[in-house]
């Protein structure tokens, strides 16, 4: 046996930064999207206007931003106002989306699905259905394939 | 509507000849068979067997009666009839991937073979030496090839690829043509010329279609959104997020209306009326499945295999039963077409006819 058996850190390299032909995604100038207004959503949350809080959640989404804290605080806040609402009332809240904003609340759904907390997946699997009765299948591949998410 | 079943296995891709007696179609191997329409049957009369990897395009001259295939060998043959027997010529591209997809221009006289190297071939054949010869539009394709259509002019190629875009490029060859006229998409053409790039942004593209005066384009994509771009309006893009699963396969039946089908098993109508693009409607007429009453035995069997006991709910009610690949114009053109076909996955052929079509669907109106 050869002596280079004993170290492994061959296999830690990344093999893709030495494929000259490897495709790298476009830079989209992401620097001015701060995500949603916290304070506005707060307060429509504050009032009982669930909807508007919605609305507001999904305002501005950090999409094209490398900073991971903006993208963070963007989700817990959509994750607040989702845990608000009650059962009942999650359809009708669907219902007043436009088709954009379904997609930006599906991918959202699946980004709290990531970091599963006390009873956030339950939660979630309500608004998943009623969004997925709203959106269709298309609405879960557009999740899937997007490059760049919230 | 007529369905045939020809295989058990899919159809990779078919083409048909110019009188729509007969289809080339390569059953997910490495052959490609022709079929001829006797009465209600369809015989099998040839078969091509030459490359030695699975044929992924096939390509009907309708009025030079030629046959160009392609396939993951990185080959093309040029099919010619002698004596009723097909004799292919070997072209060489010059690729070191698999060749995806393969287009005769309108006028005939040069083919375009899309592939995983990244790049397009533009054939042309050589009369000095008596060979195909290819020319390569390599800058800016970043991704596979996957599927390619030509504008009218006989110059324009619109390219649909995996890094998310769709492009026009110009395939214009001074060896056997003149020099092209300008059209919206542009006045200076020389080969390989990006004339149009969308903003990729989406899934990859896996159908392209021009229109049938070449002023549009229409390209659907993995992301379930079809898009159409007029050239007067180079900039604009009009997309649908559909609510199905990715379109596979897009072609214009009139200048206002296209027609999509994939992973969904059914054709769907779309129109553009030059601002954006609408859901128009399902083409599919769904067989009355008969309520039979099920046995016990078969209740509890479907519960366990399926675990529904509802029989309708795990059998498609569609035409075809799987995803369909692949769709063509049969009669009309991409002007005024009034019956197109599609393949699929399942193995097999559907034709369908749009006047019945309008006339079952009540409300089916196509501009």
């Amino acid at each position: 046996m050869s002596k280079n058996t004993r170290t492994d850190k061959f296999r830690r390299v990344n093999v893709d930064d030495y494929d000259e032909n490897n495709y790298v995604d476009e830079e989209e100038g992401g620097e001015n999207q701060l995500g949603p207004d916290e304070a506005e959503v707060d307060a429509s949350i504050r009032q009982g206007n669930l909807n508007a809080a919605l609305q507001a959640a999904l305002k501005n989404p950090p999409i094209n931003t490398k900073n991971q804290a903006v993208k963070d605080r963007a989700e817990s806040t959509v994750l607040k106002v989702l845990t608000s609402f009650k059962s009942n009332d999650i359809e009708k809240a669907v219902q007043s989306l436009d088709k954009n904003n379904i997609d930006l609340l599906m991918k959202y759904i699946y980004k709290g699905f990531e970091k599963p907390s006390e009873n956030s997946s339950a939660m979630l699997l309500q608004w998943h259905e009623k969004a997925l009765a709203a959106g269709g299948v298309g609405s879960v591949v557009r999740v899937l394939t997007a490059r760049k998410t919230v | 509507m007529s369905y045939h079943s020809f295989l058990l296995e899919p159809i990779s891709c078919h083409a048909w000849n110019k009188d729509r007696t007969q289809i080339a179609l390569c059953p997910n191997s490495h052959e490609v068979h022709i079929y001829k329409k006797e009465g209600a049957k369809w015989n099998r009369i040839h078969e091509l067997k030459e490359h030695s990897g699975h044929v992924t395009g096939i390509s009907w001259a309708p009025e030079s009666n030629r046959i160009v295939t392609c396939g993951t060998d990185r080959n093309a043959y040029v099919w010619s009839l002698k004596s009723n027997v097909w004799k292919p010529t070997l072209v060489i591209l010059r690729i070191n991937r698999a060749a995806r997809c393969v287009k005769w221009s309108p006028k005939e006289n040069k083919f375009a073979v899309g592939s995983g190297s990244r790049l397009i071939s533009i054939c042309y054949f050589e009369k000095e030496n008596d060979w195909w010869v290819c020319k390569h539009i390599k800058k800016p394709i970043r991704s596979t090839i996957l599927n390619l259509d030509w504008h009218p002019n006989n110059i324009l190629l619109a390219a649909g690829s995996s890094d998310f875009k769709c492009r026009i490029f110009s395939a214009y060859i001074k060896e056997v043509e003149e020099k092209p006229s300008p059209t919206p998409w542009g006045s200076k053409m020389p080969f390989g010329e990006l004339m149009y790039e969308s903003s990729g942004t989406g899934g990859w593209v896996h159908g392209v279609c021009f229109s049938d005066s070449g002023d549009r384009v229409g390209w659907v994509s993995h992301d379930c959104t079809v898009c159409v771009t007029d050239s007067n309006k180079k900039t604009v893009t009009a997309s649908l997020n559909t609510e199905s699963l990715p379109l596979l396969t897009v072609t214009f039946i009139t200048e206002n209306s296209l027609v999509a089908a994939g992973h969904d098993c059914y054709p769907v109508l779309f129109t553009y009326d030059g601002e954006k693009v609408t859901f128009g409607w399902k083409l599919d007429i769904p067989k009355q499945n008969v309520q039979r009453g099920m046995s016990a035995l078969a209740k509890f069997k479907n519960l366990d295999k399926h675990a529904t006991s509802d029989e309708n709910s795990f059998m498609l009610d569609t035409v075809h039963k799987n995803s369909i690949s692949q769709i063509s114009n049969l009669d009309g053109g991409k002007k005024n077409c009034t019956r197109f076909c599609t393949t699929g996955m399942d193995g097999g052929m559907a034709i369908w006819d749009l006047k019945t079509l309008e006339a079952e669907l009540k409300g089916l109106k196509i501009a």
